[in-house]
């Protein structure tokens, strides 16, 4: 218990250690999040609007059952 | 490295190396954290208070790194319009802004500690506020306008006049006189760091830069991504 609290009082700097990690911890997390979710919404719509086109429609209508296991 | 020139392929490419690049980074971090934070002694002058240069110095130094890619990019979208120039320096931007504001933030933190005070309007930590700013104008102007080749050009000229920032956020401790302290580790010469603080620091380098590669991987990914939605957009429009 007293060596928990050692740490966490990093010999009287904890007040600036831990707000150091938070922050960089924070910004990080933050950017991973907005990046993915980014990348996951756009693809997404990709998916959607390709469907939608009908070239491609007709091509992936052709190549479905065509290639499959008969 | 032309081989991942073609949009496409480098999608393929990135789609199969981002989970791989993803673990690697948590696993340097968890190592990191654990040499950063319990393993590592105690400076035998800041004290405790080392353990803010594991944070800070990476994130300063990939805040750099990342800007070498904007501007890069944005070169190579401008002179050579590669494909994936405009890609790789928009999706780089705000990643590079976010390890500057780590740099400025933690910084700060360990200044008051150390110098008595959280802020000095000297070289080092004015150049560094000066590639944050870069860097939101960079992203500022990329949204800037409806047509988004004109605001990435916009945005690529000022990202390669910005490169100039680099050596002096780099030479500023020994150009001025400053309270922040010059570097320790040099290419040529052996780093005036102890192996016990010089091992974790490079281990959460290594997590950083893999950071950001795994970053740059996942929004560029975003950006083709986006890029073929609006050619399929004007696909459809045209097919009414």
């Amino acid at each position: 218990m007293e060596s928990l609290q050692r740490f966490v009082e990093m010999d009287g700097y904890g007040g600036f250690v831990w707000p150091a990690y938070a922050a960089a911890a924070l910004v990080l997390l933050a950017l991973w999040l907005l990046s993915w979710r980014a990348l996951r919404r756009s693809e997404g719509a990709l998916t959607e609007m390709e469907a939608r086109l009908p070239g491609r429609r007709e091509r992936s209508e052709h190549a479905g059952p065509a290639r499959g296991p008969a | 490295m032309h081989r991942f020139a073609n949009p496409a392929r480098f999608a393929r490419f990135a789609a199969t190396a981002t989970p791989w690049s993803a673990a690697a980074t948590a696993l340097l971090f968890a190592i990191g954290l654990w040499l950063a934070l319990v393993a590592s002694p105690p400076d035998y002058q800041q004290g405790e208070s080392v353990r803010i240069m594991y944070v800070h110095v990476p994130a300063a130094w990939m805040a750099m790194l990342t800007y070498v890619v904007v501007a890069a990019g944005s070169a190579s979208a401008l002179v050579w319009r590669h494909p994936l120039g405009d890609i790789a320096a928009r999706a780089a931007s705000p990643v590079g802004a976010g390890f500057t504001l780590i740099a400025l933030l933690t910084g700060s933190l360990w200044g008051k500690p150390m110098w008595g005070t959280w802020w000095v309007w000297d070289a080092r930590l004015t150049s560094v506020l000066i590639l944050f700013f870069l860097y939101l104008g960079h992203i500022a102007l990329l949204n800037a306008f409806d047509e988004p080749t004109r605001g990435a050009r916009a945005a690529a000229i000022l990202a390669i006049a910005g490169i100039v920032n680099l050596p002096i956020i780099k030479f500023s401790v020994d150009w001025w006189s400053t309270l922040h302290q010059p570097a320790s580790i040099t290419p040529f010469a052996k780093p005036a760091i102890d192996p016990a603080i010089l091992t974790p620091l490079l281990v959460m380098a290594g997590a950083y830069f893999l950071f950001l590669v795994t970053l740059l991987l996942v929004r560029m990914r975003a950006e083709l991504a986006e890029a073929k939605l609006r050619a399929a957009r004007a696909t459809l429009l045209a097919h009414g």
